[in-house]
């Protein structure tokens, strides 16, 4: 379908009279034929939410402030407030960090790189997935700040920078990462955004109503706009695939570029960077097959969507496999004593736990059910992804704390158990990200509607 | 009125200067004479110090003498569970084993100077810096709390303020006035009492001098009951300390990291 062909589905802004029509229990106002892929992908952004969604949104926003509690407390006290000693001088606010960071990668990834190489199956997940990526990674660059011994002196690091600091480079990718992602999941939301206020300027309220009008910049849908927002993200696409390597090259390099035993490997770059799109990509699953089941959108995120991605998910799994592989025999072969205290720890020390369950959920859980088509079903992957996520956030655990505990030379009490701080301010960055999230499913329209319907005009692409 | 269109060859001419110049500046930046060379020189001094175990008895003297010269914060049981008691000089117990003969050996650890410092690199804002004379410095003022430079350093001889220091109320009274207290979320260190050295620069000054070696000492090397620490100007090849690092004793601390500590230990004999 060409955008010519396009436009004519996205109607510039009605003239009065209107004619609501009514369509699966909702008034909608319109004056052009009623489009089912819009009506059913639009429906959740009228329909009044349920009980759950208000339960859901309190929960949410308790925990949260529970946190900015918690972080307040810590401002008070010092960072005594935490589990952070000498030498473990970095705990779970790193590990979330990079956490958070690794998920808003797959955002970036599936949309750019799906987009880049027009892979059918994307189509349902671009939208998710960038937002994502622009709502995790406030909280990854929150959880460094809240690691801050003096939060309040954060500007140093543009007032008086230092070039050879990979955290100054960290500063600079990350927030260019932050600004280009927002923009290019903005520029991709513009024609749905029009299509809201075109479509819903009875059914939303007047604040809705102008929140539409203003977002959509005017967008007509016009030949000529549409031409331009495909040259720009096209463009984007490709600035943004090299951005995510190296955004997360940058980030596992505050940790490879010091010398300290079990984070000084080169292999950490790219074993950071595809355990961030590994991660990444079962979170977008997890939240896709929530907004599948919420809003019923069975229709338009099939068993064959899932199952293309699920394969995606176990290409990246045995990739992560490969990788932790060639780290830790290395290190292995290499028998350097300070090196092997760190893999000892791990491997069969007071670590061992954490390390195993880490691998357990990374790769031998998930391997044989995406790998076996019988296991390969959305209930599956529901658990699966949780499991994965859990998974990876101990991977980044057992790279942070153990090497703390093992410093070259033997000081301190070498252990750590976070504090209720910190656990607090996990779980309320976690709660924040979600709650973001479900507050735009309820705002913008969460499947890409221009993606889904240029796949449905050309079905003999479908299949691959 | 729209405005002139950009030459696609002048735009391209600008993005090509542009570039080269980040690519020179950072090969500037990367690339730079370490800054020892320089200062070596220069001529300048450039301050070491030697350590013998083979005379150090343990006693920790060089140990209390640092805390109070520096107005270390005294720390309590809540504070030494936790690990987060600061002492720029700590003993670095040592065991060895050989068959059934064990021996204990005891390591005065002052930072270690580095002549090619890990931690002044990842410095994200220039708070710790190597200033001429080859002291590793710490700017409080600057100090972002983000303690990467703590994680960096391998000899784990840089400290964090957890928390507010606190000190009884009859200590606060003799605090040293040449240095300042810090405060909660900085990170601190050993500077090789510089306060000293800035006391000998002013005196050398008045009386229309430059420095001498012998000028200054720092806390740990006056208070030595056993004269095991020795300081002084490792540029000058005459020098003690020169002279005692020379010895077939003579070790430094992770040589084999090489970030060429400014203290040398002599082994036990």
């Amino acid at each position: 379908m060409t955008p010519g062909q396009l436009s004519t589905l996205v109607r510039p802004k009605p003239e009065l009279p209107y004619s609501p029509q009514f369509q699966s229990g909702i008034w909608w106002e319109t004056r052009a034929k009623l489009d089912p892929v819009e009506s059913r992908i639009l429906s959740p952004l009228v329909k009044k939410p349920n009980a759950n969604f208000w339960i859901a949104v309190v929960i949410l926003g308790a925990i949260f402030l529970w946190g900015l509690i918690a972080w307040a407390w810590q401002i008070k006290n010092g960072l005594k407030a935490t589990g952070l000693n000498a030498p473990v001088f970095w705990g779970i606010y790193l590990v979330n960090f990079v956490f958070f960071i690794g998920i808003s990668h797959a955002g970036t990834l599936i949309s750019s790189i799906l987009r880049i190489t027009d892979t059918e199956w994307r189509r349902p997940f671009t939208r998710a997935a960038e937002a994502i990526t622009v709502f995790s990674l406030p909280f990854g660059a929150g959880s460094v700040i809240v690691d801050l011994g003096r939060p309040d002196r954060l500007l140093n690091v543009i007032l008086y920078p230092h070039f050879t600091s990979p955290i100054l480079w960290d500063v600079i990718c990350i927030s260019t990462y932050m600004v280009t992602s927002l923009l290019y999941f903005y520029l991709a939301l513009i024609p749905d955004i029009a299509l809201c206020r075109d479509k819903l300027s009875v059914a939303a309220g007047p604040i809705r109503k102008f929140l539409y009008e203003t977002l959509s910049l005017g967008w007509a849908g016009s030949e000529d706009q549409w031409k331009t927002l495909h040259k720009i993200t096209a463009g984007m696409s490709v600035f943004l695939f090299v951005l995510v390597i190296s955004v997360h090259t940058n980030v596992s390099f505050v940790f490879g570029l010091t010398t300290k035993p079990g984070w000084h490997t080169a292999v950490i770059g790219p074993y950071f960077v595809v355990g961030a799109i590994f991660s990444g990509v079962a979170t977008v699953i997890l939240a896709m097959i929530a907004i599948r089941k919420w809003f019923h959108l069975e229709a338009y995120l099939t068993e064959s969507h899932f199952n293309s991605i699920a394969k995606f998910l176990l290409g990246l799994c045995c990739f992560w496999f490969y990788f932790t592989m060639v780290e830790f025999l290395t290190v292995f072969y290499g028998r350097e004593t300070a090196h092997m205290a760190v893999f000892n720890a791990k491997f069969f020390g007071e670590y061992a736990w954490l390390f195993w369950t880490m691998f357990a959920c990374c790769f031998l859980i998930p391997l044989p059910v995406l790998a076996i088509k019988k296991f390969r079903t959305i209930p599956n992957l529901t658990w699966l992804c949780v499991v994965i996520n859990i998974g990876m956030w101990l991977e980044r655990y057992t790279i942070i704390v153990p090497s703390g505990t093992r410093p070259y030379l033997t000081w301190g009490i070498g252990r750590y158990t976070p504090s209720w701080v910190e656990w607090s301010i996990t779980a309320a960055w976690l709660s924040g990200f979600c709650l973001l999230f479900i507050v735009f499913t309820r705002l913008f329209p969460i499947l890409t509607i221009w993606e889904v319907k240029e796949g449905m005009e050309s079905p003999a692409k479908e299949k691959t | 009125m729209r405005p002139e269109k950009t030459n696609r060859g002048d735009f391209l001419k600008t993005l090509f200067i542009a570039l080269s110049s980040l690519i020179a500046f950072s090969a500037r930046v990367f690339a730079s004479k370490p800054e020892d060379e320089a200062v070596q020189e220069r001529g300048e001094h450039r301050w070491g110090m030697v350590i013998d175990l083979d005379r150090c008895t343990g006693c920790q003297a060089c140990v209390v003498a640092c805390s109070v010269e520096n107005n270390q914060m005294l720390g309590g049981p809540e504070e030494a569970s936790m690990g987060r008691i600061i002492r720029w000089l700590k003993i670095l117990p040592k065991t060895e084993v050989e068959g059934r003969h064990i021996r204990q050996s005891l390591i005065p650890m002052p930072c270690q100077q580095c002549e090619d410092p890990p931690c002044t690199r990842v410095c994200p804002t220039s708070a710790t810096f190597m200033n001429p004379e080859g002291i590793v410095g710490q700017v409080y003022d600057r100090c972002i709390g983000c303690r990467y430079c703590v994680n960096a350093c391998p000899y784990t001889c840089k400290f964090f303020n957890w928390g507010e220091p606190r000190w009884p109320k009859d200590v606060e009274k003799p605090f040293n006035p040449d240095i300042s207290v810090r405060y909660k979320g900085v990170v601190e260190k050993c500077l090789f009492c510089h306060h000293r050295l800035q006391r000998a620069k002013d005196k050398a000054r008045a009386e229309g001098r430059p420095v001498k070696e012998n000028d200054y000492i720092p806390a740990c090397a006056a208070s030595c009951p056993a004269q095991a620490i020795v300081f002084g100007d490792i540029n000058n090849p005459e020098s003690e300390v020169s002279k005692l690092a020379s010895s077939h004793r003579a070790y430094k601390m992770l040589e084999e990291l090489g970030t060429k500590p400014k203290i040398t230990y002599l082994r036990e004999g």
